[in-house]
């Protein structure tokens, strides 16, 4: 097949390069076909090892394809093809070149089977995401893109030094399962665990994801933490460490979603917490249970795109995405609420939804291996994702009360865009064999029993009922404009304090060290200075003496030649007479 | 001008709503006793764990996030220069 010249990950980045040249509806089609020419390669690849490219005397690996890769990889390229479909009008080519480039890097890592292609691809993706940060154009966008692009920097340093120590130990650059043991080991985990936003090295993403454009958030919310995910599936799984963090993922930030002004941001909060479903997912790594965090993965990767999507659909139309500013935009923009609404009921794993049939895999895994506590915690979390995304998203923003703003339904294209993934999240609740089929392991599980319908029911709806009275009652957090802190304190407001004292200590420091140093290089100056001074005059009073100078012209000369020497203003053929007249007298002592 | 929906202006229809809401919720209780809870842990087996646990859950959540807000709530400009 022609289509299988080129890796995946390259037809995206190369094809990127041409989009600035094109204008119009030929660049739509490109923009929208670059995609679909991907997705067919993808689907007449065959299991096994391609694209391997000699590189120093090592093999680099640039299309390791397994049921694993290859399901990551369908999401992933489904997704561009949402978020470009979403983004068609825009017209800054920064963001489409960068949006595609980062698509591209991000299954470059997924198919990457050597740890080589994987780090490369790995830092075209922070590089290439943080143009998309940025892509807004405002002073707060620029900061946290420059905090964003820091963090990474430093996790990819963690990766890479994990990296180098394992090509040392193991001789090879190819790499599967690791597992903990050793530093390498942990290096590595550090590394991807913090570009999954693992707590608690996940402050980069509530900061840095809700500061991209509309569109370009929507890219973001997909990549970054999904490969992370996919690359702990493949190189720790059962890692017992996974099911403290993620149990702290599904939990912690379900606090902040509630209290969260920016509705963006609440958003980023829940990604972290489906973001936890998976790790734990992982950590328990029981083949039910590593299948419904790949399968929890790809559903997610597209109600979270849906959600955002929703959410950007509002930023443009209204200029405003703050829980305190909107409100009551169902009735001009009710297409748009209706498909908020299937993301909701998808993230909330209503039965029917996509959400139910993967996240019900990985809380059953949970309770196959009669991990109580871990059962509870993600029960409770299932009630937290119900309050922020199921009812606060969609209600603050199209219900609530009503900021009188009567915006306009967005673009078709958007409208299409967001049609396509609610009917995906339909789909996927529905037929969810298709999806099944596609997991790494054989799949012997029924989403759809009675006492699972009904249990989950139960759950979602007597939240709800909760949230019902506590609204009515005013018992309900309000809605309050402001910041919440956040571990990027250590580095935003700490950081400054640091600054700030290191300044203040180790510069007076400097300033004592600085007095101290010039005091005894200023005092032996002016003892090799008054020396060289009195050498001279030792040596030309007996001159004079001999030429016949006495008294008071001896001590006019006597005075004159100490100050022009203290002073440097000998001329210069003196001065070198008296360098080296004290040469001589050095050597003759000597 | 594009015409609005209105639908929830009518305080009628919010009524109606919640109504359904309730007799879904009672529904959902009914329905228990029709299907086998094979739980693998023995709180499944109580009736309505589930209708609990999610009420008592989001109650909680509630709350105790309005005492998180006193200790981590800051000025929208807290991070401005």
């Amino acid at each position: 097949m022609i289509t299988n010249m080129l890796p995946p990950a390259l037809i995206f980045v190369l094809g990127a390069i041409l989009i600035p040249f094109l204008r119009g509806k030929v660049k739509a089609v490109y923009m929208l076909a670059l995609p679909v020419v991907v997705f067919i390669t993808l689907l007449n690849l065959s299991l096994g090892n391609t694209w391997i490219v000699e590189f120093w005397g090592y093999e680099l690996i640039m299309g390791r394809i397994d049921k694993l890769s290859l399901v990551f990889a369908y999401a992933f390229t489904i997704m561009a093809f949402l978020g470009i479909l979403f983004a068609l009008q825009v017209k800054d080519n920064l963001q489409h070149v960068s949006g595609f480039i980062y698509a591209g890097s991000t299954l470059g890592v997924v198919l990457a089977g050597d740890f080589l292609s994987l780090y490369i691809f790995w830092e075209i993706m922070a590089v290439s995401s943080t143009f998309l940060i940025i892509a807004s154009r405002t002073r707060a966008s620029r900061e946290a893109g420059f905090r964003y692009i820091l963090v990474h920097l430093i996790g990819g340093l963690f990766l890479l030094a994990g990296i180098v120590l394992y090509i040392q130990k193991t001789g090879t650059i190819a790499f599967d399962y690791i597992g903990l043991d050793g530093i390498e080991s942990y290096l590595i985990f550090i590394g991807i665990a913090l570009n999954a936003a693992a707590i608690p090295l996940h402050a980069w993403l509530p900061d840095a994801y809700p500061m991209g454009t509309p569109t370009s958030t929507v890219f973001l919310s997909a990549f970054t933490t999904k490969s992370a995910v996919y690359l702990l599936i493949r190189t720790f799984p059962g890692a017992d460490i996974l099911l403290v963090i993620g149990a702290l993922m599904v939990s912690l930030p379900i606090f902040y979603a509630v209290l969260e002004n920016d509705i963006r941001r609440v958003l980023a909060y829940s990604l972290m917490n489906q973001v936890g479903f998976m790790l734990v997912g992982i950590g328990i790594g029981t083949e039910l249970a590593l299948n419904g965090a790949v399968a929890h993965a790809f559903c997610h990767i597209i109600y979270k795109a849906l959600l955002f999507m929703a959410a950007g659909s509002v930023l443009q139309m209204t200029g405003k995405i703050k829980c305190t500013e909107i409100g009551g935009l169902y009735k001009t923009m009710p297409l748009t609420c209706l498909f908020c609404l299937v993301g909701a009921a998808s993230i909330s794993a209503f039965p029917l939804f996509s959400g139910f049939v993967s996240k019900s895999m990985i809380i059953s895994a949970s309770a196959h291996e009669k991990i109580f506590l871990i059962w509870m915690v993600l029960q409770f979390a299932s009630t937290g994702v119900v309050d922020h995304a199921g009812i606060k998203v969609p209600f603050f923003t199209f219900f609530g009360h009503d900021s009188g703003i009567r915006a306009k339904e967005p673009p078709l294209n958007m409208l299409f865009a967001m049609g396509i993934a609610a009917a995906l999240c339909v789909g996927l609740g529905v037929f969810y064999q298709p999806l099944y089929n596609l997991l790494p392991f054989p799949v012997h599980y029924e989403p759809y029993t009675g006492a699972h319908v009904v249990g989950q029911l139960q759950l979602l709806m007597f939240g709800a009922l909760a949230f019902t009275l506590l609204i009515l009652s005013g018992y309900y957090v309000p809605e309050v404009r402001s910041k919440n802190l956040d571990a990027d304190w250590t580095y935003r407001k700490f950081g400054r304090f640091a600054y700030k004292l290191l300044d203040k200590g180790l510069n007076s420091l400097n300033r004592i060290s600085e007095g101290v140093l010039m005091g005894i290089v200023k005092s032996v100056v002016s003892f090799f200075n008054r020396a060289a001074a009195n050498i001279a005059l030792f040596l030309s009073v007996n001159i004079w003496l001999l030429l016949g100078y006495r008294d008071k012209r001896l001590e006019i000369k006597k005075n004159r030649l100490y100050n022009d020497i203290m002073q440097g203003t000998l001329p210069i053929g003196i001065g070198a007479a008296v360098a080296i007249s004290f040469i001589l007298l050095v050597f003759l002592l000597t | 001008m594009k015409k609005e929906l209105t639908i929830f202006d009518n305080p009628k229809n919010v009524k109606r709503l919640r109504m359904g809401f309730f007799i879904a919720l009672v529904l959902l209780l009914i329905a228990e006793s029709f299907v086998e809870m094979h739980g693998e842990f023995a709180v499944e087996h109580f009736y309505g764990f589930y209708a609990v646990y999610g009420f008592i859950s989001y109650v909680l959540l509630i709350f105790v996030a309005k005492v998180l807000r006193k200790f981590i709530m800051r000025r929208e400009d807290y991070y401005d220069h």
